[in-house]
């Protein structure tokens, strides 16, 4: 191909000037690349409000009583930031952000399967973010917590409608993120990619699809017809009209257990893409990382008791619940093995995607490991609904997802916006992000155990200093936050510009596109022949 | 800016893979129907005498006729295929409104059979329904959601037929690009299908 045809046709996808000009340009582009963008701008907007209700919480617990705020307030607060980091961040989170933008180029594709139907996914995904939201305006925040449970969803003065409403929009956008994904990954790989050839980060995406495609429905039903109990009163998980609200758990965990792994299997696809960049060196047990994907995607289904051991349940179904929640871990250790051997004797190239990485999976490991205190019945009653539990799942969701989020992002940056993040800046943000989280969370974890409930406004005095640690961690992590996106924002603008197309020396697809990629990807779809990380 | 159209001619088209979208979006509307079928069959388990006699309120003849209907819509959707395939455009028309027409008569008879039970009260929260029992309560709760998503499910399969009609007219869809009408077909076989566990379920099991 001659030099002069290349340098007139490779225009970068965020200079291209198709139908629209301007902001619809990029509101109405079905460009997977501006699709998962926007799903980015958007998540940025989110998080960072939902981050700031955290905090606002985090400064009410640092002493006992009134501090900030009175006890509505604080359920209001706890029940909007989940609804939004839970249904509106984590779930579409990577998929959504790095699937989209990503996947594609991957396989040697020039788009998903249905470009039309993946904007469409994220325009449903904005109005179910206004229609959660619009509860500020009309009637007020809901309470419940963002799991709904029943009877209390129905039975509150707040205003819960909205939110579950919401909530079931943007179940059809995952759904339908889900569907393209799948059909992209069978039908639109390049030539010579059989499945064993298919970097892992497609790989988890493809696990992660299919539980969105086959665990989401479950929840959509499930609030839907909370709605219709609250609106018309059919009774289904009413117990006054006969109804079951253990019934509403189980239904209600059936869906999001399995979208755990929803948020996570994403996050250790882009961990599997990242270290063996950063460590010259070939992924260990490429097979095994595949297969205990599909075994989580799996087993993940049938563990969603574990959120119900004190709800009421046979002893058999006890046991069973908690055997199954010990195989899942099974599949997510072999993983972690896998990631430490994979640097084992590595040339390591320490840079800030690598921090990540790294930090990644020491967070996981914690989060992982009092999971299976979690699991077992004996301790799980002890520390059942206090702040163990919430220090747990935010290892596992915000230390897990989150960590693998941002390793990613700083991974992609240069090939996604054609310019370098400022990497003193970002390892700096990193550090202070790193710090402020684990003494945010840690002490939870004892204050758990010393039975701190969850979900109260106040608490007795002897847990007032793990909770002084606590906040103030809480105000560190914040604060590296806001380094990490002041960061990214300033350089994606003024950043140094990177024209290479492959400035970490990747093996993977995306690495020799233009950086950043043409409308299409590619002039012509490439052949593979080799397996994706044959480092030599 | 300068113009770069030459870059937008690629037109992907795989029909196999959008039927296979079709397909996982119908393992979705199973998920979602398979939740309610296990709801139901919880308190059918609980309580065994109210759903029977709950059954008994229920107009059989009402339910036969528009499951006749439905499997007779199901087949001319498939003919109205078959049709198109063999680029017999009129005929193709002919059968989609023939089950289009169905579509409609079936909503039009729910509505009726609704109307009649709202009529004596048995509605949920309806001052009738409240008086009786919590297994008839759960059971008409149910026969209402049931029927309910499903006629809504019919109403978007009304959508898709005048959707694929005026396609057909503008001959958008013809025989060798028909994967719109192959996949409106898919749907309301899935449609039909559900309704087919949902009458015995509600109107047959005494």
């Amino acid at each position: 191909m001659s030099e002069t045809t290349t340098s007139t046709k490779h225009v970068s996808f965020l200079e291209y000037q198709g139908k629209y000009k301007g902001i619809l340009g990029w509101i109405l582009s079905t460009d997977h690349k501006r699709v998962g963008l926007l799903y980015l701008y958007t998540m940025l907007v989110f998080f960072s409000l939902a981050a700031i209700l955290g905090l606002l919480m985090k400064l009410q617990l640092i002493a006992p009583g009134y501090t900030i705020m009175g006890p509505q307030t604080y359920n209001a607060m706890f029940t909007v930031h989940g609804i939004i980091m839970i249904f509106i961040i984590v779930v579409p989170g990577l998929p959504a952000v790095f699937g989209n933008f990503f996947l594609p180029i991957m396989i040697g594709a020039k788009d998903v399967a249905f470009p039309k139907l993946n904007l469409a996914s994220w325009w449903i995904y904005i109005i179910g973010i206004l229609v959660v939201l619009s509860s500020q305006f009309i009637g007020g925040w809901p309470d419940t917590g963002w799991t709904f449970y029943a009877p209390y969803s129905f039975r509150t003065p707040a205003n819960v409608l909205p939110a579950l409403f919401g909530a079931f929009i943007l179940g059809f956008s995952s759904i339908l993120t889900g569907i393209n994904f799948v059909v992209t990954i069978h039908r639109m790989r390049a030539p010579g990619m059989t499945w064993f050839k298919m970097p892992l980060f497609p790989w988890t995406l493809y696990a992660t699809a299919w539980i969105q495609i086959l665990a989401t429905p479950v929840i959509g039903i499930t609030l839907l017809l909370t709605v219709m109990e609250r609106v018309l009163g059919v009774g289904i998980f009413d117990p006054a009209l006969g109804g079951d609200p253990i019934l509403y758990q189980h239904l209600f965990w059936i869906y999001s257990h399995p979208a755990v792994y929803i948020m996570i299997l994403p996050g250790m696809g882009a961990i599997s893409e990242i270290l063996p960049v950063f460590s010259r060196k070939r992924i260990y047990g490429y097979k095994a990382i595949v297969l205990s994907s599909l075994a989580i995607a799996f087993v993940g289904y049938f563990v969603w008791g574990h959120h119900m051991f004190t709800s009421g349940m046979s002893g058999r179904a006890l046991y069973a619940f908690s055997f199954l929640t010990f195989i899942v871990a099974i599949p997510s250790a072999i993983k972690v093995f896998n990631w430490v051997s994979t640097m084992y004797k590595g040339s390591l190239n320490l840079q800030t995607p690598f921090y990540w990485a790294t930090s990644f999976i020491f967070v996981f490991m914690i989060g992982g490991l009092t999971g299976l205190v979690l699991g077992s019945l004996a301790t799980n009653v002890h520390v059942h609904d206090t702040h163990f539990v919430v220090a747990h799942f935010h290892f596992i969701v915000f230390g897990g997802t989150g960590y693998a989020f941002m390793a990613a992002l700083h991974y992609w940056f240069p090939k996604m916006f054609g310019r370098m993040y400022d990497a003193t800046w970002a390892n700096t943000g990193w550090v202070v992000f790193f710090a402020g989280f684990l003494t945010l969370y840690l002490p939870m974890f004892a204050l758990g155990l010393q039975g701190m409930p969850r979900r109260y406004y106040d608490y007795l005095p002897e847990f007032h200093g793990g909770n002084i640690i606590s906040s103030l961690g809480a105000i560190l992590m914040i604060a590296g936050a806001l380094i990490i996106i002041v960061n990214l924002v300033r350089s994606s603008r003024h950043g140094v510009k990177v024209s290479d197309k492959n400035p970490w020396g990747g093996k993977t697809l995306e690495w020799e596109t233009d950086t950043p990629p043409t409308l299409e990807n590619w002039d012509e779809i490439p052949t593979v022949s080799e397996s994706p990380y044959e480092y030599k | 800016m300068e113009n770069h159209t030459e870059h937008t001619s690629h037109v992907h088209r795989d029909d196999e893979g959008d039927k296979m979208g079709m397909w996982l979006f119908i393992f979705t509307e199973l998920l979602l129907f398979g939740m309610l079928f296990l709801i139901y069959a919880v308190y059918r388990y609980k309580n065994p005498v109210a759903f029977q006699l709950g059954g008994n309120e229920l107009d059989v003849f009402m339910g036969t006729f528009n499951t006749v209907i439905l499997l007779i819509s199901s087949a001319t959707v498939a003919m109205s295929i078959s049709a198109i395939q063999k680029g017999n455009k009129k005929q193709a028309l002919a059968l989609l409104s023939v089950t289009l027409f169905i579509a409609v008569v079936f909503l039009v008879n729910k509505y009726f059979e609704w109307g009649a039970k709202i009529e004596y009260g048995l509605y949920p929260g309806g001052d009738a329904l409240l008086e009786l029992g919590h297994g008839t309560i759960l059971f008409f709760g149910l026969y209402y959601v049931m029927s309910g998503i499903h006629a809504l499910h019919i109403l978007i399969g009304i959508g898709l037929f005048i959707y694929v009609i005026t396609q057909i007219r503008k001959e958008k869809i013809h025989s060798t690009d028909y994967v719109w009408l192959e996949n409106t077909g898919l749907y309301w076989h899935l449609v039909d299908l559900i309704w087919i566990f949902l009458f015995p379920l509600f109107y047959l099991i005494h």
